[in-house]
């Protein structure tokens, strides 16, 4: 897509509302132009020094960062390597540890490689069947569906989304029993004989250990659990015999059990012998728009650009060497754990709502109000921001360059299309601002293209290896990493000949259902879910901001079914509370009746007293450190 | 440390020895299993005669668990007599010379159970099923019915019940020419009433399966068949008994712990000596049935909890049965009670017989509440009642639906019909209205309707809705000036 005068047109892939209205943002009057020290405007030069001086006087693991899945490549490098480098904290995440953690951890076990779509997007045009676990695209992403116009659809949802609703076949688990219904699935495959053993026996290990536990979940035990009929798990695994793919989204990943769930997913994709082969395959959908190349290059916790681990000494050698260091931290503590952590006293934040967007909000606000120092680098005056000490106004999409990597590990380039606002600078140009009053300015260039030349330095020879992408090559040819050198040609599919564990073969995980970690009991009799509706984004912070898009979906509401509105008192468009053991939301009641009668949804989008995440558990995946979003007890009452 | 010998290596004490491990790293675990090979999944025991599952996918552990999980594993061992006051299991091989007895500090049985046989002439020899007499318990079985089972070949089930109808369904559908004898006058009588039981042997009857029920065999006629009270003759070169099955407690009378149907247990699955437990077939507990596995797993995970000190108030309150026919090309699901009439004043209940389609579906409610239903050949409305009825959750208003199990798509609309605010392009929020406007502001065609609309511009789904709205204005309505 393109901008002229603010004006958004777009490219072949078609738009949203979101995308169509983007421009409103840009030069919309809550544009933030002025730095705020303790809500006073002052200059950068005071903003940056105040900053810098309470950062010197904290030790530096007192010091933590949060990043953000949507910045830029350099960006999300250059932040990776300000922490390590110039604060020398080893306390840095990102908002991506909500988003994709699970997938990628579960990818990471299953393939050694960890890739949203290890195939383009455009291979799904040419599917018979495809299987969406946990997502609806048909909100978050509507012109992906493009891709799926040829292909039958089965949707995995406790909710009658507008996907579900597209499907041929809706699966409609209780929230929180997707690894059950994919044990029974595999279960299933097994027993209508359309698993491929060839493959299994060839491109994989690990079979009979996974199958051991799917063998204690026969269909009509799966159904039991999750209330997916078996007839109609029958039905799925023959559709899915053939050219199919099998797709994962936040849906099934953002649980305490996120990264067994997508597990159980790619052994069943596994057993009937889906990925590593053109024409099918396993995928995760991103959910933020740089999603993948955010978590490549070194703002999670455990990693370093390139898709490096972090405690791997040759991959620290590395590292240390292009940024001419002789000493790194080592990991740090996921994202929930650092937001609460009562251990850091200053929070450096970019391009991230925690205020909003973290579970159990109330907490994040709480430990918040106890810093001596929290930061926000945004755009636009977010709930987060409203708190900070100190707010950088930064640039946004359409004007800066840089690149972001897209679900099929492309690179795209972002040109910049305007200048910005008098007062703005970018989040490249603030880090070296900060850097260089930490005594390691010279470190930090601020033009785009330097950084990018760095990140391909420092990518090299990792498993997400940039080094042979230049600016240039993006001007004409579609990238998809690795690009180890200038003459290759990227990698579209990975996988076909051989996966990337040492031995080149797919592990089957064998993993078991557990259920939600907060149970409905007589307190809390419902479960309430999250999700995103088409008209917002995230927390917000943006969305909220344009008309059209107000207009549309203007308020927190509560998707109930007629029947338990009813039995709480309550009637469509009334004030409802959503309570939870860790706080309560105020929401208007719209009776869906396809919703499940023991379930409620909530959109995480809106601000106050309608966060939804002042319900969310953050109950922690024992892998991936993903909170359990997806699933938490409730009870409904009259406000 | 404490010791943990378990008595049985079936479902029940497999189970057990892998719940005590993920709990406790360090308790010792002894399981004693008369059968020569590793635990194996009776539940699947139908999908090996139907074909579906090879007997090795039935295993429940592999070569490497004992080892690896640190179990000391005595395959083809028997627990002869236990030693109450020592403490000890007088323990050897089948049929070999006494071993050192095992000391334990908590024993559990976990015996199981045997099939009953009818008291038919000739069926058994010196105790054990005449040749051409099979049972359809263990793995084994299963091995001699597909030798012996092959296409034309008359069989003959004895016993109508849950398993005898899945050993008849995967009989039948291998081929054979098999006859249910079952001494009730409906089939599955226990989680069935007459009419549901009717459209059943319905129902198979297409599938090929022929019945005599109020029938008993009296007389085996090996290679030939069996003969019935009524003095009739069922043709059989193959008979499987499916009778049923009585709890195995002959160790437990030999150690004069109190035994009724059952090893009879309280809630913390102890026998009449406290240091004894009993779980799964072979125990009696008031809130249980036995034959079924889930109340075997419920119990497995209380005893961990209480042997390894996990949680030592855990309890056995008992186990919901919900029935689940596994027979392809039949759905069926019993659950609670049945067995209340549709005139029954405290009750509210709900009945729909359409037996010329298999199906067959009756609801007993008590508060808005599920306490009994049958559900035949409707899988989606099985799936739901069973989640109603499990999570106590109150059923819904619109009593038809809950027949029906889930929200079905409603009829595709005319667009003429749709009101004005109906919106038709979900990614722009477009609605009907807006179209209808931007069509008389003059544009007439899906390019211009997406320029001046952005709809069909997202994710291009509602584009039959839009082409649909033109047609209709074209059609129904004076042209723009």
């Amino acid at each position: 897509m393109s901008v002229i005068d603010g004006q958004v047109t777009p490219g072949p892939g078609g738009l949203c509302q979101k995308g169509w209205t983007a421009g409103e943002l840009l030069r919309h009057p809550g544009r933030l132009t002025t730095p705020l020290l303790h809500g006073r405007p002052v200059s950068w030069d005071e903003a940056l020094d105040f900053v810098a001086a309470r950062i010197t006087s904290c030790e530096p693991d007192e010091v933590a960062v949060f990043g953000g899945g949507g910045l830029t490549n350099e960006k999300a490098y250059a932040l990776g390597k300000f922490a390590r480098v110039a604060l020398k904290t080893s306390q840095i995440d990102y908002n991506g540890r909500f988003c994709m953690s699970s997938a990628a951890a579960a990818g990471n076990r299953a393939f050694g490689l960890d890739r949203g779509l290890p195939f383009p997007l455009t291979d799904l045009r040419g599917a018979d069947t495809v299987l969406l676990a946990g997502s609806n695209p048909a909100e978050t992403m509507p012109p992906f569906l493009r891709h799926l116009e040829g292909a039958r659809l089965i949707v995995i949802d406790p909710r009658r989304t507008p996907t579900a609703e597209r499907a041929t076949l809706h699966l409609q688990p209780a929230p929180g029993t997707d690894l059950a219904l994919a044990l029974g699935l595999l279960h299933t495959a097994v027993i209508e004989g359309v698993i491929d053993k060839e493959y299994i026996s060839s491109r994989t290990s690990g079979f009979d250990d996974a199958w051991r536990v799917a063998a204690g979940w026969w269909p009509e035990r799966a159904e039991r659990v999750t209330g997916v009929s078996a007839a109609d798990q029958r039905a799925a695994v023959h559709m899915l015999a053939g050219r199919s793919y099998v797709l994962t989204g936040r849906g099934t990943e953002q649980h305490a059990s996120g990264t067994d769930n997508v597990s159980a997913w790619i052994n069943l994709a596994l057993a009937l012998g889906l990925p590593g082969r053109t024409g099918s395959g396993y995928g995760c959908l991103t959910g933020q728009g740089n999603g993948q190349g955010g978590r490549e290059h070194g703002q999670k916790a455990d990693q370093l650009p390139g898709y490096r681990k972090i405690d791997d000494p040759v991959a620290r050698q590395h590292i240390m060497d292009v940024w001419g260091v002789d000493w790194l931290p080592g990991p740090g503590r996921s994202a929930y754990e650092l937001l609460v952590a009562d251990d850091i006293r200053a929070m450096l934040v970019f391009g991230s709502n925690p205020v909003v967007s973290a579970p159990r909000a109330s907490g994040v606000v709480d430990r918040f109000k106890a810093l001596d120092l929290l930061v926000v680098a945004d755009f636009v005056m977010s709930e987060t921001a409203a708190m900070a000490d100190v707010v950088f106004p930064v640039t946004q999409w359409a004007e800066e360059d840089g690149t972001m990597t897209n679900l099929e590990g492309r690179i795209i380039r972002r040109r910049k299309a305007l200048d910005p606002p008098a007062g703005v600078r970018s989040d490249l140009e603030l880090l070296q601002g900060l850097a260089s009053r930490l005594g390691v300015g010279e470190k930090f260039p601020v033009a785009p293209v330097e950084v990018f030349e760095e990140l391909r330095r420092a990518s090299a020879g990792g498993l997400s290896d940039y080094s042979g992408i230049t600016y240039e090559r993006l001007e004409s040819e579609q990238l998809h990493w690795p690009v180890p050198s200038v003459d290759h040609p990227g990698t579209p599919r990975l996988f076909l000949d051989r996966f990337t564990h040492p031995d080149g073969l797919a592990r089957f995980i064998p993993v078991d259902h557990r259920g939600p970690a907060e149970p409905p009991d007589e307190e809390f009799p419902l479960q309430a879910t999250t999700g995103r509706v088409l008209q917002h984004y995230q927390s917000g912070a943006q969305t909220r901001r344009i008309g059209e898009l107000m207009k549309a979906v203007p308020e927190m509401y509560v998707e109930v079914h007629p029947d338990t509105a009813a039995r709480a008192g309550l009637a469509s468009g009334e004030s409802a509370h959503v309570v939870s053991r860790r706080g309560t939301v105020t929401a208007v009641v719209r009776c869906v009746p396809s919703m499940r009668a023991d379930a409620v949804f909530l959109p995480f989008h809106f601000p106050g007293d309608g966060r939804a995440n002042l319900l969310t558990n953050p109950a922690l995946d024992p892998t991936s450190r993903m909170p359990e979003f997806k699933v938490c007890a409730v009870r409904l009452e009259r406000a | 440390m404490r010791r943990v010998v378990i008595v049985g290596y079936g479902m029940a004490g497999a189970r057990l020895a892998d719940e005590l491990r993920r709990r406790d790293q360090d308790i010792s675990i002894t399981v004693v299993g008369a059968e020569p090979h590793a635990a194996y999944n009776r539940v699947l025991l139908s999908t090996v005669v139907a074909g579906t599952m090879t007997p090795e996918s039935t295993r429940l552990h592999d070569e490497r668990w004992a080892d690896e999980h640190r179990v000391d594993l005595r395959l083809g061992w028997e627990v002869r007599e236990v030693d109450r006051a020592a403490r000890t299991v007088v323990v050897g091989r089948a049929g070999g010379d006494p071993e050192p007895a095992i000391p334990y500090d908590a024993l559990v049985l976990a015996t199981g159970s045997v099939p009953w046989v009818p008291p038919a002439e000739g069926l058994t020899e010196d105790g054990r099923l005449a040749p051409g007499v099979v049972a359809f318990r263990t793995l084994d079985d299963c091995a001699q019915i597909e030798a012996k089972a092959g296409k034309g070949m008359p069989v003959a089930v004895l016993g109508g019940g849950l398993l005898g109808i899945e050993a008849a369904r995967g009989l039948a559908g291998r081929g054979c020419l098999v006859t249910v004898v079952h001494p009730v006058g409906h089939l599955m009588e226990r989680q069935l009433d007459p009419a549901a039981g009717g459209v059943l042997a319905r129902t198979l009857g297409k599938l090929g399966i022929e019945f005599r029920l109020n029938s008993m065999a009296t007389k085996y006629l090996p290679g030939d068949g069996l003969i019935l009270d009524d003095g009739t003759h069922v043709p059989a070169e193959l008979v499987v008994v499916s009778a049923g099955v009585r709890a195995e407690t002959s160790l437990a009378v030999r150690a004069g712990l109190t035994v009724d149907r059952g090893i009879v247990v309280d809630d913390a699955l102890r026998t009449s000596d406290p240091r004894i437990h009993a779980i799964g077939d072979c125990a009696q507990h008031p809130g249980t049935v036995s034959g079924l596995v889930q109340p075997a797993w419920d119990q497995a995970a209380v005893l961990a909890d209480r042997l390894t000190g996990t949680d030592p108030s855990a309890r056995y309150r008992g186990t919901s049965v919900v029935t689940r026919l596994k027979a392809r090309d039949i759905d069926l699901a019993a659950l609670g009670d049945v067995h209340t009439d549709v005139d029954c004043p405290d009750s509210e209940v709900l009945c729909f017989q359409e037996p010329s389609r298999g199906r067959y579906a009756k609801l007993v409610l008590r508060d808005d509440r599920v306490t009994g239903a049958i559900v035949l050949g409707a899988p989606d409305a099985a799936a739901t009642i069973t989640q109603l009825y499990d999570r106590g959750i109150p059923a819904p208003t619109d009593r038809l639906a809950l027949l029906l199990g889930r929200a079905l798509p409603a009829e595709a609309a005319s667009p003429a019909d749709l009101p004005s605010s109906a919106v038709i392009c979900r990614c722009n929020t477009v609605s009907k209205g807006q179209i209808v406007s931007a069509w008389r502001a003059g544009a007439e065609s899906l390019p211009q309707l997406a320029e001046a609309t952005r709809a069909t511009t997202g994710c291009g789904g509602c584009k039959d809705a839009v082409c649909g709205l033109l047609d209709w204005l074209g059609a129904s309505q004076p042209a723009p000036a």
